[in-house]
């Protein structure tokens, strides 16, 4: 009955708004928002611990295919290194609400040039995955980065072991998977995350996996409050992955960013949006 | 301002079966599964469903009525139009949307944010918010169906003869993203902020069933003193249109009389880019030959007032027409069409590959057969002097529904027609 007070608080604060036609605002007091945080009664005990579980798989793995990465490139196996570039990158972005939740070291493993430019640091300050990227992509060499690649190591490890501490909220999870989905809407979909290697596909599969992760361990508390959604969310996370199946390549990998035509990207982004409008409403089951 | 036909449709929270009910789902006799409307609604979020309506809102428009709202509604000083794509293949699933829309858009002219129905801090708001204190501002909501719709739903049989691609006018340089459409919703409304809300909400209630095809904000300024508005070429635009409160010159020109259309429109939308820089550099008295008017008083070529009436045909002592042939107005009486025109002026920045103004008008016609937009637009062909100024880049037309009585919902004559 709490609700529908506040609900009806909520529509008479309206009615007195249009009624006058005035500027006046709803009172905050009025408004439900504030004593939401609290919390919740609902237990997700079990969700949030096989969530930690499998995010620290993805980390573990992330940290063996960057070794296996770093490897190569430090031994000037340029194609080997290619290879195995975008494959060990998704473990990371699979896990990227738990891996983001460590201030600075997002950035040194996973930073743009031009995310780096943007907080005023020079380009001697970039490292991680993208700058070993444009060694091999754009000036075609291993020579003169293996100290970047040592770093990128070292901020693996580093990453790998804060992991193992993190505390895993309901809300780090229900945010996180919107989240996922928003980082595709607004790098993967428009090539802005692999600028030299084009292997923005791969991330964008990984992003849509580490959602859809959540999506399946929050699964049956949200088919208790909510059957039909469990429904639509089920078909139009189909939907986007039978859009990128279309973009596989033989060998289990992704065509590049660059043959994807605007109809592709087009098709792709609009099934990512109908995928998150109701991907957001996960929340519920904190009612 | 008493809206009788607005009040409150229900008390109470009501039930699902009511619902259907309200919306005459049942008297349509189209079942639908757990999976249906219900879902839908439920997946968005508006599982509550209370819309009030104060009679006493102010500026407010009517949604009940025997016509949809945005025609003949007094022409407001902005419009957000889109036109969208549906993303479905049935009739039920076009049904259902316009069963979800009709409540919502009562809610929004009533100037009613789309409320949430949770507490739940977690989730997203049920109304994007933006339109919060801001009032109905007069917000008319005005909903169509374009031709490729029919044949996507497989319902051809339905699709009005009038209903087509308009035919390829003299100069066209129409662009993909700018032509076409399954469905349209027009929002306008005494604030931009307003009327973008409206199309906004619509859209994202109805995500995964429409996808927007192309969009255009427009404005319109009315002198202090009253008066017929100026588009961006400074001449008075809409000084020879039907008046709106003329019902019986209305059916002439506006109103279907046949079918399950009967009480709906045609709408024609152009996308005009209008040449600024090069108008601008143009003598006064070349700009009022082009119109044949006169720009400070809207007078046609010979006359003193706007509004007096004029003979093309008239010739003066040395036999040249008073009202150039090749001007706008000329050509455009002298093909004897109607239509009521409800047009705004856009500013969009620059063209990127000229560095010239992107402006000019989304003109809006309404019509009881898109010939007779044809018509004017034949005769202004290659001879309107207009064409050395604009470049129509755009174009769409859409069978506008009847307007909706209490208990229905929009364009139900259509489902009844199946």
């Amino acid at each position: 009955m709490k609700n529908a007070s506040l609900y009806a608080a909520l529509i008479a604060g309206g009615i007195l708004l249009t009624g006058c036609g005035n500027t006046e605002k709803v009172k905050n007091e009025e408004s439900p928002a504030t004593e939401q945080n609290e919390a919740p009664e609902v237990d997700l005990t079990t969700e949030l611990s096989s969530y930690q579980q499998f995010a620290l798989a993805q980390m573990d793995q992330f940290l063996i295919e960057t070794e296996n990465f770093v490897n190569l490139f430090k031994a000037g196996d340029i194609e080997g290194a290619k290879a195995a570039y975008a494959p060990a990158r998704m473990y990371f972005e699979r896990s990227e609400p738990i891996a983001e939740s460590f201030g600075d070291l997002d950035p040194r493993i996973d930073g743009r040039l031009a995310d780096i430019q943007e907080e005023g640091k020079g380009e001697e300050e970039w490292t991680g995955y993208h700058k070993l990227e444009y060694a091999l992509w754009v000036e075609n060499k291993t020579e003169g980065y293996e100290a970047i690649a040592d770093q990128l190591l070292a901020d693996a490890k580093e990453l790998h072991a804060l992991v193992q501490t993190v505390e895993v909220t309901p809300d780090l999870m229900i945010t996180g998977a919107v989240d996922l989905l928003n980082e595709v809407s607004t790098s993967k979909i428009a090539g802005e995350e692999e600028i030299y290697s084009h292997t923005d596909l791969y991330d964008f599969k990984a992003n849509i996996e580490g959602a859809e992760k959540i999506f399946e361990i929050l699964r049956s508390k949200l088919e208790a409050k909510d059957k039909d959604l469990v429904a639509t969310i089920d078909e139009k996370f189909k939907a986007v992955d039978d859009l990128l199946a279309q973009h596989e390549t033989a060998n289990g990998g992704y065509i590049s960013y660059e043959e994807l035509t605007e109809d592709n990207t087009k098709a792709l982004a609009a099934a990512v949006n109908q995928l998150g409008e109701p991907l957001s409403r996960l929340g519920i089951i904190l009612e | 301002m008493k809206t009788p036909n607005d009040e409150k449709w229900t008390n109470k929270k009501i039930s699902r079966r009511d619902l259907l009910k309200y919306t005459g789902i049942g008297a349509a006799g189209v079942a639908i599964g757990t999976s249906g409307l219900g879902g839908v609604m439920k997946a968005m979020g508006y599982d509550v469903f209370e819309p009030f309506a104060d009679n006493n809102i102010a500026n407010k428009v009517n949604f009940y009525g025997n016509h949809q709202s945005g025609i003949t509604t007094p022409v407001q000083t902005n419009i957000y139009f889109a036109s969208l794509d549906v993303l479905f293949s049935s009739k039920e699933e076009l049904q259902e949307l316009l069963q979800l829309w009709t409540p919502l858009v009562v809610r929004l002219m009533n100037g009613e944010l789309m409320v949430n129905s949770s507490t739940n801090t977690r989730i997203p708001t049920g109304d994007t918010g933006e339109a919060e204190g801001l009032g109905a501002s007069n917000l008319s909501i005005t909903i169509g169906v374009g031709p490729s719709l029919f044949e996507k739903l497989g319902m051809e049989h339905l699709k009005p003869a009038e209903l087509k691609d308009l035919p390829h006018f003299p100069k066209d340089q129409l662009q993909k993203e700018f032509t076409g459409g399954d469905l349209c919703i027009q929002a306008c409304a005494d604030d931009p902020q307003v009327a973008f809300h409206a199309v906004r909400n619509l859209v994202r209630a109805a995500s995964g069933k429409v996808a927007i095809k192309w969009s255009q904000a427009g404005f319109n300024s009315f002198p202090v003193d009253g008066g017929t508005p100026r588009n961006l070429f400074s001449f008075k635009d809409g000084t020879v249109n039907p008046s709106i409160t003329d019902e019986e010159d209305l059916n002439k020109v506006v109103w279907v009389d046949k079918g399950w259309l009967k009480g709906g429109t045609y709408l024609v939308v152009r996308k005009i880019q209008m040449h600024l820089e090069t108008w601008d550099r143009t003598s006064l008295k070349d700009q009022e030959a082009t119109f044949g008017r006169y720009r400070d008083s809207g007078a046609p070529f010979g006359k003193t007032k706007e509004f007096d009436d004029f003979d093309v045909e008239v010739k003066d002592s040395n036999g040249e027409y008073i009202m150039p042939d090749t001007s706008h107005v000329h050509l455009a009486r002298k093909s004897g069409a109607r239509m009521l025109r409800r047009s705004y002026s856009y500013a969009s920045g620059v063209m990127s590959n000229t560095g010239v103004h992107d402006a000019g008008l989304i003109f809006i016609s309404f019509q009881k057969d898109p010939l007779q937009f044809t018509t004017v637009q034949n005769s202004l062909g290659r001879m309107d002097k207009m064409n050395e100024y604009i470049t129509h880049r755009g174009s769409a037309v859409f069978a506008c529904f009847p307007g909706v009585q209490k208990g229905s919902y929009l364009g139900e004559a259509l489902f009844k027609a199946l």
